[in-house]
């Protein structure tokens, strides 16, 4: 591999895994702070994709992300909704919202499964412009990226430092606690489904930008699954026990390396469709891990046990 | 001050497994006791504190706090005016978070989008000094690395940070080693008593039940069967207690963690 292939090829795992890593950071708020796993989330990150591209379209392309945006607080709202004030399961509630998402989806895009954006102004065809000529000439699409990813996680590590934001990582860590500090859970689960929502959307939003173009399918590859990797990957990083800044550039650093890692084994002929066995394979893995470890440690004190030995 | 009438649960209702656990209990608290409350499990002492808590709804009755019928408030809203502490001590705290985070939100101070403050972490300091625990110098390292007993200082000091109306103590020493045990209560003590907090206090143990505070109830099956204060109580003995249980009740007291006790 030519050193410009290799560059090239980080280049992209860098636009992909910063827009991905907005998704990670969706998940950061509502799996690892507020401890729901928020399976409407491919639904969100679709519709997002959806508003943005027909906003971008009518001609108004900085507009398309903070639409995309309230989009995905209103999904997050409803979401939060449905199991905090009328009984459904977390999980139920998530699946529900991602299938009422798909007609959703369909109907604002006048049931069109495609829109193309390639003779459409976007935030990238103006960045574009903006840097021609200059040394970053190549790299617009970074650089906006780059903007886009550092506002959300400046903004995300002052938020959760607020009263607020304390109480929505408190929420997930020990709801009883939130209750006897005088504050309903329901709504604190609620602001953070909207806020996490609202970054889920966004993701998607500059997604199909990027590519320039919207299909209903998008987040088929298993956004969610996708996404639930590359923060187990970042944890590894900087866990639990790290500020919540350095938490989250973890999760961006762990969307870039999936990215990275998916890349390289493309290059090395795995076939794309193993990209959802893959990162359930690498969910798994992360998941599990540390029970199995424990459970490893019990066998082997049931095997010497077995054999009337004493444990080493 | 607290006012209970005709309070009824009943759990599991119209189910084979269907449990009378409050049977219309009637309590009326004045400002400034402080009550100690025993009986055997499954008596209904912490059912009691759950329905005054809000952690439910009763079936049937009202309850009062400061002439106010709270009976349908929810429990967070009653929060601002109870404090409670359990006999868990890593109920009260959030693990994930620092302690001058888990204070911010005891404390409750400023807007929804406030900060920490200098002058919140001064008066953080101060108070946590007081716990003589050397949590002062530790404030920002997570709760979930503390010891029970500092939890449980740490949740105390939580509980009562914006003084409440009522604190409800649920065994709250009783997960903790006799000599953190006893500080946590000392500490609690001097607590209420600066406060001039009103207090139930649930304890099997009872010496202290009758040592600490200046009236006691006696629970079982759902209701108060012996209630008593001023100087009856002061002539009081251990024995007395478990001879009146006998009597109210038909049957002998048999916790076994107050058995060990005596």
């Amino acid at each position: 591999m030519s050193l410009d292939k290799i560059l090239s090829l980080m280049q992209t795992s860098l636009e992909l895994g910063l827009i991905s890593s907005l998704t990670v950071l969706a998940l950061f708020l509502s799996y690892s702070m507020l401890n729901v796993c928020d399976l409407s989330t491919d639904g969100c990150y679709t519709l997002g994709a959806a508003v943005g591209t027909l906003v971008a379209l009518s001609g108004h392309p900085w507009l398309s992300l903070p639409a995309a945006m309230l989009a995905g607080v209103i999904s997050g709202g409803v979401t939060a909704v449905l199991q905090t004030r009328m009984g459904v399961q977390s999980l139920l509630a998530g699946i529900v919202v991602n299938t009422a998402l798909y007609s959703v989806n369909l109907l604002l895009t006048g049931n069109k499964a495609q829109l193309s954006l390639n003779k459409t102004t976007t935030v990238f065809t103006i960045a574009k412009e903006g840097f021609k000529g200059t040394v970053l000439g190549d790299q617009y699409k970074l650089i906006v990226l780059l903007i886009v990813v550092v506002l959300i996680i400046v903004f995300l590590s002052l938020f959760l430092r607020t009263r607020l934001g304390l109480s929505i990582r408190a929420t997930g860590s020990n709801a009883d606690m939130v209750r006897s500090s005088s504050i309903n859970p329901i709504f604190t689960t609620t602001v953070g489904l909207c806020v996490s929502n609202s970054f889920t959307a966004l993701s998607g939003c500059l997604m199909a930008q990027q590519q320039k173009s919207f299909d209903i399918n998008m987040a088929s590859s298993g956004v969610l699954t996708v996404s639930l990797a590359s923060l187990l990957i970042g944890g590894v990083f900087f866990g639990r026990n790290k500020s919540i800044p350095l938490r989250a550039i973890g999760a961006v650093l762990g969307a870039f390396i999936f990215r990275l890692v998916y890349a390289l084994a493309l290059r090395l002929h795995m076939p794309a469709f193993m990209l959802k066995a893959v990162s359930a394979i690498i969910v798994i893995l992360a998941i599990s891990g540390p029970y199995l470890k424990t459970q490893l440690g019990l066998l082997r004190r049931r095997r010497c046990a077995a054999r009337g030995e004493e444990a080493s | 001050m607290l006012k209970l009438q005709n309070v009824s649960k009943t759990f599991h209702p119209g189910t084979p497994d269907a449990r009378l656990a409050l049977d219309r209990v009637n309590l009326h608290v004045k400002a400034g006791d402080f009550i100690s409350i025993i009986g055997a499990n499954g008596a209904g002492k912490s059912t009691l504190f759950n329905a005054i808590c809000g952690s439910f709804f009763t079936d049937e009755g009202a309850i009062f706090l400061d002439g106010r019928n709270i009976t349908m408030l929810p429990e967070h809203k009653r929060a601002r005016m109870i404090g409670r502490l359990f006999q868990d001590p890593m109920r009260g705290s959030a693990p994930d978070m620092s302690i001058e985070e888990n204070l911010a939100l005891a404390a409750g101070r400023g807007g929804w989008f406030s900060h920490i403050t200098a002058a919140d972490r001064r008066a953080f300091r101060e108070r946590l000094s007081l716990l003589g625990m050397g949590l002062e110098d530790r404030m920002r390292q997570p709760v979930g690395l503390l010891s029970g007993g500092q939890r449980q200082a740490l949740t105390l000091l939580m509980a009562t940070y914006n003084t409440p109306k009522l604190l409800l103590l649920d065994e709250h020493t009783a997960a903790l080693d006799p000599g953190t045990a006893e500080k946590v209560l000392a500490l609690t003590r001097s607590i209420v008593e600066e406060g001039h907090i009103t207090c139930l206090m649930i304890t099997h143990n009872m010496q202290s039940a009758l040592d600490l505070g200046n009236r006691t109830l006696m629970m079982d099956r759902g209701r108060i069967i012996y209630d008593v204060t001023g100087e009856e109580r002061a002539g009081l003995t251990v024995k007395d207690l478990t001879d009146k249980f006998r009597q109210a009740s038909g049957r002998v007291l048999d916790n076994d963690r107050m058995l060990l006790e005596n």
